[in-house]
């Protein structure tokens, strides 16, 4: 099996499902990039180039680069949804949902319910997410939370090249609204991912790293930090059960409260602030859940209740990583 | 264009069945037994029903705030309007959306919307499907005039042109955003000027005159079916009723709505014309409005003895699977 990074994942994932069904369009800024200038056409393929290439095979009809207008593109896909198309809309940075988000909030999410169950939306929306680029308070959210918070629409944080080819082709598939996130710094890793299109349900939270001391459930890209703190603890002999949430709504529940039943510990690793958080969602969730086989306090690993700084300095100590992982384990499992 | 007798048949019926229930909607809200907000429409029949005569079931519309007119517009049924109004669940949608988020997909009615000025988008989206799956259909966006001066519009607007799309947007100025003057709100004081700058034709027309209004219509919709891209219309027209069901309108003059009433009305130019004409005669006019009286009589006793959703509806419709 061929190795492709995240990057190749999901152009794979939108080539195969635009081959497969003439009703995915992509929609965003710059998703081909170009339009209007003498330079190259498909000059960007999106602002990570994870489009790229799509232009050339289904052209400005099916790819189509819009002005930089986040709630217009928002309720585009939220109408185009509703009456025929499934677009996969691109929002170059989550924290631009501060411009668009009534479009997902009060329109695509509600659609459904509000309209006695009659209205169908199936659109995605990719976004990137995360710190770790200097790129500070306005480009480096995790707002997953937010969208978690709101009936009606699907939330998908992958963690890597495979789970994140065959959750967006899912995505693409579902007749429900999806917020789909990709931390931009991860694009680049590289994972065995199959040729064919593959789907991997909703709901499923994938058990990374059999332990029976404590569970560590993590998300994105606080997976690869649970990994590691995993690897780590284990030479102290602490051996942690890994679970990556895959998707935060829904939420794969059963599999959190097994864990904790099995381990009796909890450390949830989150990239977002604490309040409000899927860190406490889960936290809540098992001390209602699973309350009387906890052993010791949860524990949340989190960023703290501060914007994302620029500095690098500060950046580092902003970010949740596998020693704090690791130090909030043995807090609880020593 | 010289309409067929039953095109105007077709119009006023559509139009005085709005009135009809506008008015009853507002008597049988100050009962109380109408649950949430209400905003009337009652005074601009003729915009809607201009705008939406000649539309079939693959067009569809995105409505305002003050959507019901539009929702009969377009063919929704009264009887299914009225029930979701009173919250029940066999209403339009089952009781869960009401007034504000009335919609029927069926139609091409993709919704009032609770959010003012959010339809703009949203009708781009549809306008892309149409141009996208090749439907032949067009998508229409009623924008009030308050909703004008949201960013949303404008990016919808700039949008629509930029992608060529089969959109047209009815601008409908009736002078009063809330409660809050056009003349205050709209900086240029000229929507119409301010919708053409996106680069698209548009054209101000008396909203009061059904006439103009379908006219100016015909010629947006032909437009937009070849392909042309998208156009607008501004009709002015006033509403009778306040903002919602219990606005005191304390914003309004002496005697403003009684002389709207009496002078700019959209059913009196209505009759008024057609009975010179003599395309018409008296009695088809009051026979189609006692019609209609009925019809929204029969709707409000179906309502009333409908029954409420209950404790199985409530986590129904969220998801279509999860």
């Amino acid at each position: 099996m061929a190795k492709k990074t995240i990057r190749e994942a999901i152009n794979d994932a939108l080539r195969q499902e635009m081959e497969r069904d003439e009703r995915v369009v992509v929609m965003g800024e710059d998703v081909a990039g170009g339009a209007g200038l003498d330079g190259e056409e498909d000059a960007f393929g999106g602002v990570m180039g994870v489009t790229k290439g799509l232009y050339g095979q289904f052209s400005a009809a099916r790819v189509i680069d819009t002005p930089i207008s986040e709630t217009a593109i928002m309720g585009m896909a939220a109408g185009s949804a509703a009456t025929g198309l499934r677009p996969v809309a691109e929002l170059m940075f989550c924290d631009f949902m501060g411009v668009c988000f009534d479009q997902i909030l009060n329109q695509a999410a509600k659609f459904r319910y509000m309209f006695g169950g009659k209205a169908t939306t199936p659109m995605v929306v990719r976004t990137t997410y995360g710190g770790g680029l200097g790129a500070a308070a306005q480009h480096s959210q995790c707002l997953y939370g937010m969208f978690t918070a709101v009936p009606g629409i699907k939330v998908v944080v992958p963690s890597n090249a495979y789970d994140a080819k065959g959750l967006l082709i899912q995505a693409i598939r579902d007749d429900d609204p999806v917020i789909f996130f990709e931390h931009k710094t991860m694009y680049d890793l590289a994972d065995e991912v199959p040729d064919e299109a593959y789907t991997i349900p909703f709901g499923e939270a994938n058990i990374l790293r059999e332990g029976s001391d404590v569970t560590i459930v993590a998300l994105g890209k606080m997976v690869l930090e649970a990994r590691e703190a995993a690897d780590k603890l284990a030479e102290d002999g602490i051996e942690a059960q890994v679970i990556d949430l895959r998707t935060t709504s829904p939420l794969d529940e059963e599999t959190i409260l097994e864990s904790v039943e099995e381990t009796g510990r909890l450390v949830v690793v989150d990239e977002a602030n604490p309040r409000c958080s899927i860190a406490a969602d889960v936290a809540g969730l098992v001390a209602g859940g699973a309350f009387e086989m906890l052993k010791a306090p949860v524990k949340q690993v989190t960023a703290p209740h501060a914007p994302v700084p620029f500095a690098p300095e500060l950046e580092n100590l902003y970010l949740p990583n596998a020693d704090k992982i690791v130090a909030a384990a043995k807090e609880i499992a020593a | 264009m010289q309409l067929s007798r039953d095109d105007l048949l077709s119009a006023y019926g559509t139009m005085v069945t709005i009135r009809e229930f506008e008015e009853r909607v507002a008597a049988e809200f100050e009962t109380g037994d109408m649950p949430g907000f209400v905003h009337l429409y009652a005074g601009e029949e003729a915009i809607a029903v201009g705008a939406c005569l000649d539309l079939e079931d693959k067009d569809v519309i995105a409505s305002t705030h003050r959507g019901h007119g539009h929702c009969i517009a377009k063919g929704c049924d009264v009887e299914g309007m009225m029930l979701e109004l009173f919250g029940r669940k066999d209403g339009l949608c089952g009781g869960k959306g009401g007034s504000m988020h009335i919609a029927d997909l069926d139609r091409g009615m993709l919704g009032a919307n609770g959010i003012v000025g959010a339809g703009g988008p949203l009708i781009v989206g549809a306008g892309l499907t149409a141009k996208t799956l090749k439907t032949g259909g067009v998508a229409i966006g009623f924008v009030g005039d308050g909703a004008t001066n949201q960013g949303a519009v404008f990016e919808a607007m700039n949008l629509a042109v930029v992608l060529d799309l089969p959109v047209v947007f009815v601008f409908e100025n009736n002078y009063i955003g809330e409660g809050t003057g056009v003349e205050y709100s709209v900086g240029s004081g000229d929507i119409a000027g301010r919708a053409a700058a996106f680069g698209m034709p548009v054209e101000k027309v008396d909203g009061r005159d059904f006439f103009a209004v379908h006219e100016a219509m015909r010629a947006c919709i032909a437009r937009a079916r070849n392909g042309e891209g998208p156009s607008g219309i501004e009709a002015l027209s006033p509403r009778y009723y306040g903002h919602f069901e219990g606005d005191p309108q304390a914003y309004r003059g002496d005697g403003e709505v009684e002389k709207y009433r009496d002078k700019d009305d959209c059913l009196k130019i209505f009759r008024q014309k057609v009975l010179e004409a003599g395309l018409l005669e008296e009695g088809d006019l009051d026979q189609l409005r006692d019609k209609a009286r009925k019809e929204v009589d029969d709707a409000v006793k179906a309502a009333r003895a409908a029954p409420a959703p209950g404790k199985a509806d409530l986590m129904t419709d969220i998801y279509v699977s999860y």
